[in-house]
């Protein structure tokens, strides 16, 4: 499996299995949720946790993204892992919702990733990730005009 | 009306490269049909019964005369020389190939459209007033609140996987044209006592198998909280939307079971968080974008009278164009409903002659409306004469606006792979039969869904129709009573359904026993249900 990982970190990780929620013991370092389980009942655990796979039963499941995003917003540093039915094309919604790796069932072409992540020059919104959306870069040049 | 700068068209032409690599990898296979599902439907690309589909945006249903130039080459040029105009105010092309689609978009990046987020379980098109910048009754132009959702909802991380598509409509006026109670979100401009503009948010109302109108939430939301706010509702809408059953899964279901004060409450607790992390533009963005949608300088001074002579003219000018805020002048509404055509298509030439006279008479912009028809907003009253006979030689001048043939109806049977019986031939059955009385009849709005799913908006039909599938038979039930105006209500089925020539006949009765009951010429048909009931309506027609 360890070739299918997709993985944006360059820190070594946490390769241990992940609990699930409910098993979950304070201290642990590695934990999994499933789309309806609420992303907040880790926000007290944060500082012990490396990883926090979140798991993508279908292409449809959408509840990840928030899940993702919650955790960036409460400050977690380690490594987001989205687990299950995931696309290469959708690498681009997954890294900006605060995810850092990827297991998808079918391992993704490098070189398509790539591309993926490369393609769109701006974004209109803010989100999780550190790309800063076109309504700041319009102020600021509008900003550098007027001076 | 809004111009792409460097980066919106950067983004437009970022998306035509990325499908058109998804399209080369689907057709060397790379791609599964599963996999490639989302990815052409985030494109607004369906395949249905006979070929693929394509939806085009039109934010807020705003055309320039370029725009429209270019939904006319594509229909020429990619479909069978027409196209068909949607009831969310988009256009959509019946015949497209797959390997053809990415030279399209790029077709339309070329007069910065898209077709971002027309399909999908994902924001859709943002929707509005199609009187903008026109009405007297408005209070702000909408479409620069619509225009900062558009780009605020366009590719966004956390909410293109919801449990269903979601549909927002603004409006800036107290007659609402944009049926903002019928949508997942509507938002509608109101003013305080300092004259200042805040927004009104109501949440849950939908057509499809579970009809609601939708519930306040916020009376009054500052402008400069907009995005934040929207991010709270649809970051509630995304976690706890219903994902286990299609039918369940719009936020009209959540809102309902939660109870829209509980639904509230959420939204107002994860607004408290999201608000902090800096999610909203500065004020100067939402300028920036109204700047685009400065109203034209018309002569106030345009004569208001002119020759009426003509009957067929002045009938016309009764019936399809409305006051504009500027004197002298007028809104014209372009019906596509000429009795016996297809409610809302429209022919390559004829797209190109309206983009003729919106360059010369209309200040050069053309809007969509969730009815189906085009509406020229700014023309001089004393070119009205001019602009009625052009199109009367391309047979665009029918007056019916809001009339009996003014049908809403979706695709049907005859394209749709939803649909469970044609709606467009009894459109067109109805439209010819009611014509040669709808003066009479005055407004009445009749509209037509080929399956439950209502993108036909049978739901808010004075007169709605609906087609379903009865034991390998298309049957027709009628509804009575609906609005999705800013007195909107949902109709009621009056009884059993009908065949095709049955609903036709049902549909006479009703109308013979209004024009029986009503108390005069003003009354309208929607009135007198809502005064005298059911009853006379069901005894008429099963009586």
């Amino acid at each position: 499996m360890a070739e299918t990982l997709f993985r944006l970190r360059s820190d070594a990780g946490h390769d241990g299995p992940a609990v699930a929620l409910a098993d979950y013991q304070p201290g642990g370092a590695a934990v999994r949720l499933e789309p309806a389980d609420d992303a907040r009942a880790l926000i007290p655990h944060l500082p012990a946790l490396a990883r926090i796979d979140i798991a993508f039963p279908k292409f449809r499941e959408g509840r990840g993204y928030s899940a993702a995003r919650i955790l960036r917003e409460a400050g977690f540093a380690g490594e987001i892992r989205a687990v299950g039915v995931l696309y290469v094309d959708q690498l681009a919604f997954l890294v900006r919702a605060g995810f850092d790796a990827v297991l998808p069932e079918t391992p993704f072409d490098a070189a398509v990733a790539k591309a993926t992540l490369a393609r769109f020059p701006h974004v209109y919104m803010k989100a999780a990730d550190a790309a800063r959306p076109v309504w700041l870069l319009r102020e600021e040049a509008a900003l550098a005009g007027r001076t | 009306m809004y111009r792409y700068d460097e980066f919106d068209q950067a983004i437009v032409d970022a998306r035509v490269a990325e499908f058109r690599d998804q399209v080369a990898r689907r057709l060397r296979n790379e791609i599964s049909e599963e996999a490639f599902k989302p990815l052409r439907l985030m494109n607004g690309i369906y395949l249905q019964l006979h070929a693929y589909m394509l939806r085009v945006a039109i934010p807020y249903g705003t055309l320039d005369s370029r725009q429209l130039r270019m939904l006319a080459h594509i229909a020429r040029r990619y479909d069978r020389g027409y196209g068909h105009f949607t009831t969310r105010q988009n256009i959509q092309y019946n015949w497209m190939k797959l390997e053809e689609m990415p030279d399209l978009l790029a077709d339309l990046a070329s007069v910065e459209m898209h077709a971002f987020q027309t399909s999908g379980n994902c924001i859709r098109n943002i929707s509005s007033d199609q009187f903008a910048a026109a009405a007297a009754d408005e209070i702000a132009d909408p479409r620069p609140y619509a225009e900062l959702l558009r780009q605020w909802s366009t590719l966004h991380p956390e909410f293109s996987f919801l449990p269903r598509k979601f549909k927002i409509a603004v409006t800036g006026s107290a007659t609402d044209r944009a049926a903002i109670q019928l949508h997942d979100i509507g938002i509608k401009l109101v003013q305080n006592g300092d004259g200042e503009i805040g927004l009104k948010v109501l949440v849950g109302g939908g057509m499809g198998r579970t009809p609601l109108l939708a519930h306040v939430i916020r009376d009054w939301l500052p402008v400069a909280d907009y995005l934040s706010y929207m991010e709270a509702i649809l970051r509630v809408y995304n976690r706890h939307g219903r994902r286990d059953n299609i039918y369940k899964a719009r936020i009209k279901i959540l809102v309902n079971d939660l109870g829209p004060a509980e639904f509230a409450r959420q939204v107002e607790d994860e607004w408290a968080r999201v608000k902090p992390l800096g999610l909203d533009p500065p004020p100067s963005e939402l300028a920036r974008i109204a700047a685009h949608f400065q109203p034209p300088v018309l002569d106030a001074s345009a004569p208001v009278a002119i020759d009426l002579s003509d009957p067929e003219f002045a009938q016309w000018v009764a019936v399809n164009t409305h006051p504009h805020k500027v004197p002298g002048h007028a809104i014209v509404t372009i019906s596509l409903k000429a009795p016996g055509e297809i409610p809302g298509d429209a022919s390559a030439d004829q797209m190109d002659l309206i983009a003729d006279l919106a360059q010369a008479h209309a200040q050069d912009e053309i809007r969509v409306t969730h009815a189906q028809n085009l509406v020229l907003p700014h023309v001089r009253r004393d070119a009205l004469f001019t602009i009625w006979q052009a199109l009367k030689g391309a047979g665009l001048a029918t007056a019916n606006l809001d009339r009996a043939s003014d049908i809403i109806s979706c695709p049907g049977l005859d394209y749709c792979t939803l649909a469970n019986a044609r709606s467009i031939p009894i459109a067109q059955k109805l439209a010819v039969k009611l014509a040669p009385q709808e003066a009479d009849l005055g407004e009445l709005k009749i509209k037509i869904s080929g399956c439950i799913n209502g993108c036909g908006h049978h739901h808010a039909g004075h007169i709605g129709i609906l087609g379903v599938d009865r034991k390998g038979e298309e049957n027709y039930q009628l509804l009575l009573g609906g609005s999705g105006a800013e007195d909107a209500s949902l109709a009621k089925i009056l009884g059993p359904g009908f065949d095709e020539n049955g609903i036709v006949n049902a549909v006479e009765k009703v109308i013979g026993r209004y024009q029986a009951l009503r108390t005069g010429p003003d009354e309208r048909f929607l009135d007198t249900y809502r005064r005298v009931g059911a009853e006379p309506f069901k005894e008429a027609v099963y009586g």
